[in-house]
Order: structure tokens, then sequence, then C-alpha cells
């Protein structure tokens, strides 16, 4: 197996070597070489700003399709909250999960349920814990993965709960394994995804050995035939979730469903950045809980959704607005009894993966360090971007680690030419002696 | 003599500059993760130099911090020309503050700077002139 497993990737011939992404990268994982955008697998964290950022649609997700449901006997759907924002509210949450068995789902397990028990876990331990304030939610990869390895000094912050994802998918694998009599491994559980942070949390997770999810489909991959399958009638699914859990669909709303007052929302990569930096500082200590999601707007916002995030946020808050004044009719307890204790897993401990040590030898990296000071210094400072590093200072850096030279920038290149021009011309206007004509004076004359 | 290595930073601190609030001590955090200094450290030391940054910023009329670090341990002195303290030991009690309604307003002052400082680093030292300035030096053991 690889040592990193990414659902960011790169589709070479539509890529055109330009800056954009190297530029916008959270973690400068981009660099352009041989005119194409390459990435750097440890530094990269899915969190998909280049799929966003890039005009020519060249970095792209991967994730499972529909075709992967023949391997298994019996196929769960686990739509993410975010889901429900793609269409207007007037398309009932009931019609979308029904929308869902008909493209050869047989059952599906809301995510927003899962969402409302964490919510109430979060309540529970923010409650009893207070050492190392501010705790940070573990529900969005891409930001648990920024941790990794910008902020490893942060990973003890992270509270040690589930994702929603990561609950719906045990608790919908273990309770229809035991119902229907099939063998988990024959069950498959699939996450309808707006990210692609989620595919690869999905693929390898960070904080538990195995995923009780097989595997994601992205929404936009499944969009087109769920729109096609919205009937009028919704008799085979019941809505389970109540508007807590589907609030997690928006920035802020998982914070709202915890129902803790000292708390704090970022979305948005270079905004969670700016926060976790103030969090490394102390400023943010008198702050319970933090809740941060890659993707502006939270989930809604993610690179696999197909709907413009402001009209997924219009159409959510409606959403939102109507379900919390309908209420549930059923018994939700009735259908699903969740024991926190029968679904616990032995988490294993977050491990840092920091992108930053420049070397294993604190000696040598500090030597390391004033050679990129020094360098920097005979850059010029502009960040173009033009020799594929995405700053000077990643170039200075690139340069010392031995994977650029400096001539890599075009005005160092420049400067370079145009001192070898210079001494091209005085060379050129050099003459024998026999024939400088100028200089007729004699050779012991000179003297 | 390699051992001997050592890295030197210094940064200008400016009266009521807010704009640059925080700005050295993230970059003494930078540079202390990429030569690999253990989490837990940087950790002290990015709050320590915060503090102490903010205290000049906030307090003093200008100000200096000089950050060395070295294999094992790193050094940070704050000299500033300012007020100075009129009660060092005072100022050392947590809670104690002197600084004015609309510096607390805006989430500064709550009398930790000199006490958090201390508690982070391994060893503190404070001289205090009153009227003429502040020295503080702090040593983070690696």
């Amino acid at each position: 197996m690889q040592e990193y497993f990414h659902s960011v990737r790169l589709d070479t011939d539509k890529c055109k070597g330009c800056v954009n992404c190297i530029k916008r990268c959270p973690t400068e994982a981009i660099r352009i070489r041989g005119g194409k955008a390459q990435i750097i697998e440890s530094r990269c964290i899915d969190c998909g700003e280049c799929i966003r950022r890039c005009p020519n649609h060249a970095k792209t997700a991967f994730t499972d399709n529909l075709q992967d449901l023949a391997n298994y006997r019996w196929n769960i759907a686990l739509p993410a909250p975010a889901l429900y924002s793609q269409f207007n509210y007037e398309v009932s949450i009931e019609q979308i999960l029904e929308a869902l068995l008909s493209l050869g789902f047989d059952e599906v397990f809301e995510v927003a349920l899962a969402a409302e028990y964490v919510s109430s876990q979060i309540h529970d331990y923010l409650e009893n814990n207070t050492g190392n304030r501010p705790y940070i939610s573990s529900a969005c990869p891409a930001v648990v993965r920024l941790i990794q390895v910008k902020f490893p000094e942060l990973i003890d912050h992270i509270i040690p709960v589930d994702s929603p994802a990561a609950l719906a998918g045990r608790i919908a694998k273990c309770q229809s394994s035991a119902r229907l009599g099939i063998p988990p491994e024959q069950i498959g559980v699939w996450f309808i995804t707006p990210c692609p942070a989620k595919v690869t949390a999905v693929k390898q997770p960070v904080d538990m050995e195995i995923s009780y999810i097989n595997g994601a489909i992205g929404i936009a991959e499944i969009y087109g035939e769920l729109l096609k399958n919205i009937g009028q009638n919704a008799n085979n699914v019941k809505r389970t979730a109540t508007y807590k859990g589907v609030g997690w669909a928006l920035a802020g709303g998982e914070t709202k469903a915890t129902g803790r007052d000292s708390t704090l929302s970022a979305h948005g990569i270079q905004s969670v950045n700016d926060i976790l930096e103030q969090v490394v500082l102390g400023k943010l200590n008198d702050i319970e809980y933090l809740e941060c999601q890659a993707c502006a707007g939270g989930c809604i916002g993610g690179p696999l959704m197909v709907q413009n995030r402001f009209v997924a946020e219009k159409n959510m808050k409606k959403r939102l607005e109507f379900i919390k004044n309908q209420g549930l009719n059923d018994d939700k307890e009735a259908q699903i009894n969740y024991d926190p204790a029968e679904y616990a897993l032995v988490k294993q401990k977050i491990e840092p993966r920091s992108i930053l040590r420049l070397d294993s030898d604190i000696v040598k990296a500090m030597q390391k360090m004033e050679l990129i000071e020094k360098t920097l210094a005979r850059l010029p400072g502009l960040d173009c971007g033009s020799c594929g590093s995405p700053s000077c200072k990643a170039l200075a850096e690139d340069i010392v680690q031995g994977h650029a030279s400096e001539t890599d920038c075009v005005f160092k290149l420049r400067e370079r030419v145009k001192a070898l021009a210079e001494e091209m011309v005085d060379l050129a206007q050099k003459l024998p002696p026999s024939l400088n004509k100028e200089n007729e004076e004699g050779f012991y004359d000179r003297r | 003599m390699t051992n001997e290595q050592t890295l030197k930073m210094e940064f200008t601190l400016k009266s009521m500059d807010f704009n640059l609030a925080g700005e050295a001590s993230s970059k003494i955090k930078q540079v202390l993760q990429r030569i690999g200094i253990s989490s837990a450290v940087i950790r002290r030391i990015a709050i320590g130099t915060y503090e102490a940054e903010m205290n000049a910023i906030i307090h003093a009329v200008n100000g200096k911090m000089t950050v060395e670090v070295s294999k094992d341990k790193t050094e940070v002195t704050v000299v500033d020309e300012g007020p100075g303290i009129h009660d060092v030991d005072m100022a050392m009690t947590e809670g104690y503050s002197t600084a004015p309604d609309h510096i607390r307003e805006m989430g500064f002052g709550a009398g930790m700077g000199l006490p958090n400082m201390a508690r982070c680093s391994d060893v503190f030292s404070i001289k205090s002139e009153y009227g003429v300035g502040t020295e503080i030096y702090m040593i983070f053991n690696h």
C-alpha cells in the first residue's frame, strides 16, 4: 500500500502548468515541474482548494462510483447532511433519500442522525474535560490533516470523538449485519461526500485502524442521476434526523448543536489556518470549542458540490427553518437504538506528520535555516511563481534542500545572462596585438 | 564547532502597533518548527514570546526582542524603553493589571502576562526601572 492515499489528483493532459494552484495551496504542496503541476504527497491534505482554483479543471477528486455497489450483497448509502442543500427545500428529505434508493442502494442511513449523537458526545466531553482548551472539532478531515502537518503542537486539542460520518458507518454496518444476518464484509457502506477530504478519510483514516465505510461517492458524481430519480412518492424511507443534525452542513451548525456557550466557528482553509495560529499563541484559551471547516460556508461549500455555495446556503437555511417547525412525526428512538458503548472503538492516537522540519538533525536544520535566509535575500521577492515554487521563500527552501537551483528564477537567470552578455561584448572588443591598430606604440615603449 | 551553531533573530516592537501584534512570536514559532524543536517546547516558547511581545506593544514606547536559538535552548531577551514597572512583585501576581480599559476591552491586559511568561520558561528574570524601561530575560530548554 502506498504511504499516503490521496483523493485529489492531477489530470496531466489538462494541466497547463500555470501557477494558480501552487499559489493557493495552504500547505505549499504543489510545484510545477516539466510544465505540469506535481503534488507532494506528504504535504497534501486533500482540502480540494486546488480543485476550486484550477481554471483548466486539471485537478480532480478520485471518488468511488455506483458500479462499485455490485461487489456487495447489501449496500447502504450514508448521505452527508450537505446533500440536502443541493435541492430546494420543497424537495423533501424523504424524496432525496428515496431517490438514493432508486440508484441501487438497499438502505439509507442519515449522517445527520449520527451528527446528533456526536453533538451530545461533544457536549458531555466538554462538560468533563477542560485541560486542552480550546478543543478542536474532529469532523473535517482536511482540518485534522492540516493540524497533523502544520500544527502538530495542537494534536492534543482535537476532541477524541468520532466524526458523524465515521459513527454513521459503524452503526449502519453493525446494525444491518445483525438484522439481516449478512456478514459485515458483504455489506457495502458508501458515504455520499461533498469533498475529497472525506474520500481520503474513508480510505486512510487517521485515528482508527479500519474504516467501517467502504467507499465515498462524490455528490457531483451522482447528482444528475439523483435529479432524474426524485419522485413524488417517498414511501420506503423515513427521515430520522432533526434540524440539529441536518444543520451540521452549515458552518456554525455543529457548535450550535453541541449547545455550548463559549464556541467559535472558523471556515475556509486560510481562515482556519489563521485561527489555529491564534490557538498556538494561547490567545483562545477562554474558548471551549472550536469548529473548523476547510471549506468556506462549511460542507455546503465542498469542492464536490454542484450548487453555488450561496445558493446551497439559502436552500439549507430554508430547509432548516422548515423542518424545525415540522418536527419529527415518527419516533426515531424505536428505529435506532443507539448505545455509545456498543459502538465504542478504541481510537488510535493521531500522529503528527510535520512537513516543516528541515532536517532530522537540529544543528543541520539550523544551518539550512540560515542558508535559506541568505538565499531568500538574493531572490527578487516578487513571489511570481514562474520558478514552479509558490513563493520566493519556498524556492529558497527548495534550493537549499536540493530540489531546485537559483537559475530556476527567471530574474536570476536574466541577471546571469546579462552578466554573460556583457562579458561577451567585452571579449568581442578585445583584439590580438597584431591587429590592434589603435595601440600603435611599440612593445618596448610600454616599459 | 558545529554544536555552537546558533540562530539569531531580532524584532522591533512598536508601541500600540496592533497590526504587527503577534508577528514576532509567530515568526519565532515558524523557525523553531523548521529546526525541529519538539511541539511541547514550541508551545511554551510561542506563549512566552507572545506575552512578552504584547506587553511591550501595550505598555512600552519602543522595544526590541532578541532571540538566540542553540541546539538545546532558546534564549529570549526583551528590552523596552517605557514607563517601567512600579512594583515588579505586584505585577507578577496573577490577575494584577495596569492596562487601561480600552486595552482590556480588546481582550488584552488580563494580568496574566508576566505570570504566564514565568510559567512557560525554565529561567525567567525581570529588571525594571520605573520611568526608564524593562528588561525581560527567558530561557527555554529544549
